[in-house]
């Protein structure tokens, strides 16, 4: 449990002085704060919600999952510092943990940085604080999904360019298994739904906390992050 | 302290390591030959538990790598021949860093900072950045990583490779003075090398030990026959004729006016060459020693050794 410590701190240290993680967070910040106005704008003022901010982070969370994990593996291939973590008296498992937290540590902040939009509301007018607690657990769940599915990209290739495209590519299917699901016949199609990333997020915003929606997202990012160790062991066979 | 079994390393189809088994003792230091491509980097990431093999065992300290690697791994400081350096970090992070994942106490890895980057003379590089340091130094950063948590075997995979002739002498010295401490095997394709710093070599050509002893005993079987390289103007049929009368010289090949001459070291021709040639009424231009090449010694061993089987059937 060290290990992981000491390598998710390596992590944030090492986001701390490259300029990617300063410029997904700015981005995300002035993009969805532009959609938090809009939406706000679009209701006159009469629906003090953050439902403009959730919507449009969704898929901007998954966009900047793939791009911060991109190169927590694939640049220590390419560096050959991977030799030096896989030799060192660590397991497997406690490097994908502690590249996990390290970039979970980046999501949480970039989320904390948004409370602004609802401590706004909060002065402006009367919000109801059920849904922007249950969305901001749903944002939680969904980004650490796409951060571990991002890990598991950055685990298969020295490319960084490559782990983000691999990562968009499994984000997006996952994403857009959901509307497959709408069309497809009625049991096929449940199970369609119930495997895709955005049909669980809903009730999030509707202020549900449904048990299922919760596992759901959990398991998801346990078996990325599984794999993920699992493609470690396998290049010890290559 | 490393012990190596039947070891044998399939990458795909491409055989790497050929069923290799040798020891190294405590306290030894052990160099490791071959030509590139010869196996040496594969072997030595199977031994420090980077990579699994196909088939063998490997035990390093009494720890079976395979099985517990983990253990294992804890006796090992690794050189890569690719250094592994975070270019983001500075020297000091990065120490820290390996350090950290070597489980030091807090206490001991500042004295153990101090300690490497006296001895791998780091004081003035210890804010730098790693990306800018340069690759001299850059090797003794690698060097410092690997002996922190004070390791009882020290691998090192071409420890002097691509930097200038001054930083490489301060490198052998550097590991002539940690094999006192430590068990060493460092591999090399440079030959001098190894009789500068090892006590005992394995020699691997194409994934297998071709020969295996101490440098002493070693040196003699290589150095069987020495060998000069002699300009000579004159008929190089009737040079060469003359050439190979002298008492003492085993062989004689030409190319254009220059002869390659071998002889026994104990059996000096030199100066009846000399006369020989004053006699002819030709000229000398001039006379050198040829070092035997890496190449010529396995050409000899692994030719030495299918005669030998040849025998046998």
């Amino acid at each position: 449990m060290k290990n992981t410590g000491t390598i998710a701190l390596k992590e944030i240290k090492s986001y701390l002085t490259s300029p990617m993680a300063y410029i997904v967070t700015g981005i995300f910040l002035v993009l969805t704060g532009t959609f938090f106005t809009t939406y706000l704008a679009g209701t006159a003022y009469s629906d003090t919600s953050i439902r403009g901010f959730v919507e449009s982070s969704q898929l901007l969370l998954l966009l900047f999952a793939a791009i911060l994990t991109m190169r927590l593996i694939a640049e220590e291939r390419k560096l050959g510092t991977w030799e030096l973590l896989l030799t060192a008296p660590v397991r497997d498992t406690e490097v994908v943990l502690g590249k996990f937290l390290g970039s979970l540590a980046v999501l949480v902040t970039m989320l904390v940085l948004t409370l602004y939009y609802p401590i706004l509301l909060e002065g402006l007018g009367d919000p109801d604080w059920g849904p922007i607690g249950t969305s901001y657990l749903g944002l939680f769940l969904l980004g650490s999904t796409a951060l571990a599915v991002g890990i598991f990209a950055s685990s298969l290739t020295s490319n960084q360019i490559v782990a983000a495209v691999i990562a968009g590519g499994i984000l997006a299917a996952l994403w857009l298994v959901g509307m497959a699901g709408g069309t497809a016949p009625e049991a096929l199609g449940e199970v369609l739904s119930y495997l895709s990333l955005s049909y669980h997020f809903n009730d999030f915003i509707r202020g549900v906390v449904d048990t299922r929606a919760i596992i759901y997202y959990l398991s998801v990012t346990a078996l990325f992050l599984y794999l993920a160790i699992r493609s470690l062991e396998t290049s010890r066979w290559g | 302290m490393i012990r190596v079994q039947d070891l044998t390393k399939y990458y795909g189809e491409r055989l790497a390591v050929d069923n290799i088994s040798f020891n190294v003792e405590k306290g030894e230091i052990v160099g490791f030959l071959g030509p590139n491509a010869a196996g040496k980097t594969t072997t030595m990431r199977i031994i420090t538990g980077f990579l699994m093999p196909t088939r063998g065992d490997v035990w390093v300290a009494d720890c079976n790598m395979m099985t517990n690697s983990l253990d294992g791994r804890r006796f090992i400081g690794y050189l890569p021949e690719a250094i592994p350096l975070y270019t983001d970090m500075t020297t000091r992070d990065y120490l820290e860093f390996s350090a950290k994942l070597r489980g030091l106490a807090k206490q001991r890895i500042k004295t153990r900072i101090d300690d490497v980057v006296d001895i791998c003379r780091l004081e003035e590089y210890i804010d730098v950045i790693l990306g800018k340091l340069s690759k001299g130094f850059r090797q003794r950063v690698g060097i410092a990583q690997a002996i922190i948590h004070e390791p009882e075997v020290l691998i090192l995979d071409e420890p002097t490779i691509g930097i200038d002739p001054i930083q490489v002498t301060m490198t052998r010295n550097l590991i002539k003075e940690l094999g006192k401490e430590c068990t060493v095997l460092l591999s090399t394709h440079i030959l001098p090398e190894v009789s500068m710093i090892c006590e005992r070599v394995i020699i691997i050509h194409e994934g297998r030990i071709v020969a295996e002893d101490r440098i002493e005993n070693l040196s003699s079987i290589l150095s069987g026959s020495k060998r000069i390289l002699l300009e000579i103007q004159g008929p190089p049929k009737k040079i060469a004729r003359r050439l190979e009368q002298i008492e003492g010289v085993q062989q004689v090949r030409v190319e254009d006016s220059n002869y390659i001459v071998e002889y026994p070291p104990e059996q000096d021709p030199r100066p009846k060459i000399m006369e020989a040639i004053v006699q002819g009424g030709w000229s000398l231009l001039s006379m050198g020693s040829v070092e035997m090449s890496l190449e010529d010694i396995f050409l000899e061993l692994t030719t030495e050794e299918e005669e030998e089987e040849e025998v046998d059937e």
